[in-house]
């Protein structure tokens, strides 16, 4: 409790910390979220070095739009193009939310397409980070299952035509092709069940992964570190005084420990 | 015990055979798409060799690690300890016992839960699948030497999401047996639907139990509209990504009407119309190779 002797600038802090301290004594998410928030970067990181953020920002996008537009959406194909149409024209925003998940889709391809380019001109998927570069080629499978998904969704013509080249480009592949594309069509042609079952991939399946793979790749970032542009005068190792400890990794050094040989 | 591969990264050495097999991928990549076939080949080898030298490479100057052998005598000495102690040793110790049986319990109950649910996932597509023998109209409908489109609802339960499309063309009779040449629409290379080249007889359009038929004019084959694959009348490839001819359907007459069947892909066809030799397979899916060495890569097709 505040004694009545505290400022306003003290009660107003008391205010704001108390529940802060409730919850973290309780559950220590306060300085778990403050691990996870400021950690120890290189001093020179590059602003290329918040692809990664901006890609799941896009995400974030992508799963609330969708989240809300599947509460207008049919996926039938009685339905499906009609519900677009709705959602487009009549209903209050619904061209926004739409036209949000539909070119954000894009910039989402895109975002991880660039953030992956970063990586690879940086060299920050090599040691001790290649897990990191798996799960993120992994991520962008998922984002390209999503885009393939969800392109049949409007269930127009060019979506149609579209999925029938897709499933054949799938069927090719060797021995289990023909099963893989049977598989997706549901049967042997596109019918009600591809659209439902590509509904249900886009929107569960994949999504579902995608939150897991992104929390791995978080993990291991976190744990990891960021690593310094290639153009660090820090060269890697040789700047520090001390030994680095083995939980030095997160200091952003593109090696993890100093090669004691060297000189 | 402080490992000594702890202290370094685990860099491999600098090395220049990964630049050879990535070129030996690249010419085996650019060998599957164009002819002559031996180009393929030859990049299969410059990989296979390059990724030999690499791995060689790799693997040189590792020394396997063994994982320190378990003293004897720790794992014999703890029984005859508790022997002094008293109590009989342990057969089969309870922790033990408790967590198998809760790894069984576990994945027993998993199995019952997850094995149906793939099942009925992954199963019903390749269940109950099959062709129905479609009625299309009586046989005046098709003049002879003439293609008439005909779009038919191939699973009438389906209605029109089952629409197919078929090039109908009475050739006439072949020993007392009216000959068709009926040629499906999905393009052979990725399924795109292909169009006639060549005007059509709108005027003439009809239509019997839900299937429209149009007559066209006078065609000089077929085309796809979404990657330029061509096709002459009878179906063979004539230019374009397409990796075989036109699939066909088989076909039935009864009561004077002509009845749709079961498709079957065609490699190519000899000669033209009731007298074309047709090299018939089972039905595939479009970009599959029926025939040759590329066929060996769809040994087994699922239920169509």
């Amino acid at each position: 409790m505040a004694p009545r002797s505290q400022t306003p600038k003290q009660q107003l802090q008391a205010a704001i910390t108390y529940p802060l301290d409730w919850l973290e004594e309780r559950s220590g998410i306060v300085g778990g979220v403050k691990y996870f928030l400021f950690r120890k970067v290189p001093g020179d990181v590059n602003w290329f070095q918040t692809l990664g953020a901006a890609t799941l920002t896009a995400f974030l996008v992508q799963a609330l739009t969708g989240v809300i537009l599947a509460m207008y959406y049919k996926p039938t194909t009685g339905d499906a193009y009609n519900s677009i149409q709705h959602i487009t024209n009549d209903i209050w925003a619904g061209w926004l939310v739409r036209g949000m998940h539909r070119w954000g889709a894009s910039v989402f391809i895109i975002l991880m397409f660039m953030h992956m380019g970063r990586v690879f001109l940086f060299g920050a998927y090599k040691y001790p980070r290649e897990l990191n570069w798996i799960i993120g080629v992994l991520l962008l499978a998922m984002g390209l299952g999503e885009g393939f998904t969800g392109y049949l969704l409007p269930w127009d013509q060019t979506a149609y035509w579209a999925t029938v080249v897709g499933i054949n480009i799938n069927g090719t592949a060797p021995f289990l092709g023909p099963f893989l594309s049977q598989f997706l069509q549901g049967g042997t042609y596109i019918n009600d069940t591809t659209l439902s079952r590509f509904y249900s991939i886009h929107m569960l399946m994949i999504p579902g992964a995608i939150f897991a793979l992104i929390g791995l790749h978080l993990y291991l970032v976190v744990r990891l570190g960021v690593t310094s542009p290639p153009w660090s005068k820090e060269a890697a190792g040789t700047g520090s005084t001390e030994p680095p400890s083995s939980t030095d990794g997160r200091s952003g050094l593109v090696s993890p420990t100093p090669r004691r040989s060297a000189d | 015990m402080q490992q000594p591969h702890d202290e370094h990264p685990h860099v491999p050495g600098p090395s220049l055979w990964p630049i050879g097999f990535a070129i030996g991928v690249v010419v085996l990549l650019v060998g599957l798409i164009i002819s002559p076939w031996w180009i393929g080949g030859l990049g299969a080898i410059v990989a296979l060799g390059f990724a030999f030298l690499w791995v060689r490479d790799l693997t040189r100057g590792t020394e396997l690690t063994h994982a320190p052998e378990v003293a004897p005598e720790s794992a014999a000495a703890r029984p005859a300890a508790a022997h002094e102690a008293g109590s009989p040793p342990e057969r089969y110790p309870r922790a033990k016992f408790l967590e198998l049986s809760t790894l069984g319990l576990g994945g027993v109950i998993g199995g019952l839960v997850t094995v149906p649910a793939l099942g009925f996932m992954v199963l019903p597509p390749f269940l109950k699948q099959g062709f129905k023998d479609i009625d299309v109209g009586p046989l005046s409908e098709f003049p002879e030497g003439k293609f008439v489109i005909v779009t038919f609802a191939s699973d009438p339960a389906e209605a029109s999401v089952s629409r197919k499309t078929a090039f109908v063309r009475y050739n006439g009779p072949q020993n007392g047996q009216p000959s068709f040449t009926i040629i499906s629409n999905h393009c052979a290379h990725l399924g795109c639907p292909v169009q006639p080249n060549g005007p059509l007889d709108q005027a003439h359009a009809s239509e019997y139990k839900g299937s429209a038929i149009i007559p066209t004019v006078s065609i000089a084959g077929f085309g796809c509209p979404c990657h330029g694959g061509q096709y002459d009348t009878e179906g063979n490839r004539t230019a374009g990504p397409p990796v075989r001819a036109l699939d066909r359907y088989s076909f039935s007459i009864r009561n004077g009407n002509l009845f749709i069947g079961k498709p079957f892909s065609v490699s190519r066809v000899d000669g033209t119309g009731a007298t074309a030799t047709i090299h018939k397979w089972t039905f595939a899916y479009p970009g599959e190779h029926v025939s040759g060495l590329e066929s060996w890569l769809y040994p087994i097709q699922p239920p169509h």
